[in-house]
C-alpha cells in the first residue's frame, strides 16, 4: 500500500517501525490460536459422541443351564452368558466342561464336531480339543474355561476366579 | 414443439451460455485403438451406481434399520411389496456387478498405465471409490440381519480391531460397542446410505471432471507406429455407451429374476457359525489366505501379520503413480505387468481355492 506523502499509515501497516513486528506476530498468534481452539472446541464434542458410552451391564456370575438329563452326552450346547456366548460340552462318558464359545481367531461362535470330537469354529477352520486348547488353523490361543457346577439335577455355569 | 425448444434453448443460453459446452462435447473424441474396449467399464460402473443409487432409494422406503425389525423389513419387501423381490434382487446382484465392473476397469487402467502423469489425480479418487464400494458392499451385507452378515461383520470389525494403536478405538466405533448388536447395525445403516454416498459423490464428479478435462488416456506403447484413429464421443461413444449399458440393465434383470438373492436366517448372537460361511466373493481371496497363516509367525500374531501384508500391498496399489517413475516418463517398465500378472494370479487362485473349500 502506497500513501501520499506526509502521511503516515496505521501503527504496524508495512512493519518498518521497531515493535510493530512484534505487534503483528501477535496478532497471528492470537488468531491461530483462537483458529485452533475453536476448532477443538468443535472436534471434541464430535469425536467423544463417536464413542459409544459404556453400558451399564448386569454382572453375571453364573447362570443356570438346565436339567442335566436334558444335555445328550457327546454334545455341545450354545448358552447364554451374559452377553457372551458359552459352549457346554458334554463328552460321550458324561463329562461336563463350559468354554467361551468366542473363538479367539476373529470372534466367530465356535460349535462342537461330534464327528471330529472336536471344537470348530466354521469361520477360518479353527480347532480346539475338548478342554479348549487350540490343536489347529489359526486360533492364538485357547478358549476361555468357565465352571460348570452340578446340584442335584441342575447344571450351573459360572465364572472361574 | 421445434420453435418451443428453441425458444427455450435460447432463453438458458443467453443465462448461461450453453454453447460453449456444447462446442466442447462436440470436441471430444475417443481415440480408436485395439485396447479401446476398456473405456467401456467406467462407463458400466457409473451406470451400476446410478441403480444402486435408484434401487437403495427404493429400498429405503419400507427398509427398517433395526436389530428388531430389519430382517422382517426386507421379509416384507421380498414377500409383500409388489415388485420389492425385484428391487431387492436388483440391489444386490448390482452391488456384486458394480465392484466387478470397478475392479475390471481398475485393472485395465493399471495395465494400460493410465494412471501415469498427468492422470494421478484420477487414479487416486478412483481408487478411493473402490474402496468406499468395497464399504458400501461390507455396509449393505448387514443390513438384511442375517445369520451370514452377522458372522462377517464380527469378524470383519474384529479384523480392525488387529491393528496396532488404533484398532481398538476403531472396532469400537465400527461396532457402537464391544460386540455386533443393534448398534452396529445403526451405524452402518448410517455409513450405507448417508456417509458413503456423500463421500463416494464427492469423488466420481472429481473423476469425471479430470476424465473431461484431461481427455482419455492412450495406452503406453500407442503413441507411434499405430495410426492414431479417433471417434467423436458424442454421439458415436455415447451411442455405444447406452447401448452396453441397455445390455447391462438386461442382464441384471435375467439374474435378479432367476437367481434372486437369498435372505438366509435371522441372525442369532447365540447360535454357531454356520459351516461353509464365507464372505462374498470379493473379500474371499483375503479371507482364504487368512485361513492359511498360522497362529503365530515368529514373533508376530499370524492375524496382524496378515491384515498387515494386506494393508501394505492396498496402500502401494494405491500410491502406483508415484513410484512407477519409469511410465511416467514414458519408458516401458515391464515390472509393472509381472506385478499385475502376479496380483490378477494370486486373487484368482485364492478366490477359486476359498470357493471350493
Amino acid at each position: 500500500m502506497r500513501l501520499p506523502d506526509g502521511v503516515t499509515g496505521p501503527p504496524g501497516a508495512d512493519g518498518a517501525a521497531g515493535g510493530e513486528g512484534g505487534r503483528r506476530d501477535f496478532l497471528k498468534i492470537a488468531l491461530g490460536a483462537g483458529a485452533l481452539a475453536s476448532l477443538a472446541a468443535v472436534l471434541y464434542p464430535v469425536i467423544a459422541y463417536l464413542k459409544p458410552p459404556k453400558q451399564a451391564e448386569v454382572e453375571v456370575t453364573s447362570v443356570k443351564v438346565g436339567k442335566l438329563a436334558a444335555i445328550e452326552k457327546d454334545s455341545g450346547t450354545i448358552v447364554r452368558f451374559g452377553s457372551k456366548p458359552v459352549i457346554l460340552i458334554r463328552s460321550a462318558a458324561g463329562d461336563l466342561r463350559a468354554l467361551s464359545a468366542t473363538c479367539t481367531h476373529l470372534d466367530c461362535t465356535v460349535q462342537y464336531r461330534k464327528d471330529l470330537g472336536v471344537i470348530w469354529c466354521a469361520c477360518h477352520n479353527g480347532k480346539y480339543d475338548l478342554t479348549g486348547r487350540n490343536i489347529a488353523g489359526p486360533p492364538p490361543r485357547p478358549l476361555d474355561e468357565y465352571r460348570v457346577i452340578v446340584q442335584g439335577d441342575d447344571v450351573f455355569v459360572s465364572r472361574k476366579t | 414443439m421445434s420453435a418451443r425448444w428453441h425458444k427455450l434453448y435460447g432463453w438458458l443460453d443467453e443465462r448461461v451460455d450453453i454453447d460453449e459446452l456444447v462446442r466442447f462435447m462436440g470436441k471430444k473424441y475417443v481415440p480408436v485403438h485395439r485396447h479401446s474396449i476398456w473405456y467401456y467399464f467406467g462407463g458400466v460402473t457409473l451406470f451400476l451406481f446410478i441403480i444402486q443409487v435408484m434401487t437403495g432409494i427404493l429400498l429405503l422406503l419400507y427398509y427398517k434399520g433395526s436389530e428388531q425389525l430389519a430382517f422382517e423389513s426386507i421379509q416384507f419387501i421380498m414377500s409383500k411389496v409388489q415388485f420389492g423381490w425385484l428391487v431387492r434382487s436388483i440391489h444386490s446382484w448390482s452391488a456384486n456387478l458394480f465392484i466387478l465392473s470397478a475392479v475390471v476397469h481398475m485393472f485395465s487402467v493399471y495395465f494400460e498405465r493410465s494412471y501415469r502423469k498427468p492422470r494421478e489425480i484420477t487414479w487416486l479418487t478412483g481408487m478411493l471409490m473402490l474402496f468406499l464400494g468395497l464399504g458400501f458392499g461390507f455396509s449393505g451385507y448387514l443390513l438384511p440381519w442375517n445369520e451370514l452378515a452377522y458372522f462377517a461383520t464380527k469378524v470383519g470389525t474384529d479384523i480392525a480391531g488387529v491393528v496396532p494403536l488404533l484398532g481398538k478405538p476403531l472396532m469400537l466405533f465400527l461396532r457402537g460397542g464391544d460386540e455386533v448388536t443393534g448398534a452396529t447395525l445403526s451405524r452402518f445403516f448410517g455409513f450405507h446410505v448417508a456417509v458413503f454416498p456423500g463421500l463416494f459423490t464427492v469423488l466420481l464428479v472429481i473423476h469425471l471432471l479430470l476424465v473431461q478435462r484431461q481427455g482419455m488416456s492412450e495406452p503406453q506403447g500407442l503413441e507411434e507406429g499405430e495410426s492414431r484413429q479417433t471417434m467423436p464421443f458424442f454421439p458415436n461413444f455415447m451411442l455405444r455407451d447406452i447401448l452396453l449399458w441397455l445390455i447391462v440393465l438386461n442382464v441384471l434383470a435375467i439374474l435378479a429374476v432367476f437367481f434372486p438373492w437369498e435372505l438366509g436366517r435371522k441372525a442369532d448372537p447365540f447360535a454357531s457359525a454356520p459351516a461353509g460361511i464365507h464372505p462374498e466373493w470379493y473379500f474371499l481371496f483375503m479371507f482364504q489366505s487368512l485361513k492359511y497363516i498360522p497362529s503365530r509367525v515368529l514373533v508376530v500374531d499370524g492375524e496382524v501379520l496378515g491384515i498387515g501384508l494386506f494393508g501394505a500391498a492396498g496402500l502401494a496399489w494405491l500410491l502406483i503413480p508415484f513410484w512407477d517413475r519409469k511410465s511416467a516418463r514414458g519408458i516401458r517398465n515391464r515390472t509393472i505387468s509381472y506385478i499385475g500378472i502376479g496380483v490378477v494370479v494370486y486373487i484368482l487362485l485364492f478366490t477359486i481355492l476359498g470357493w471350493l473349500s
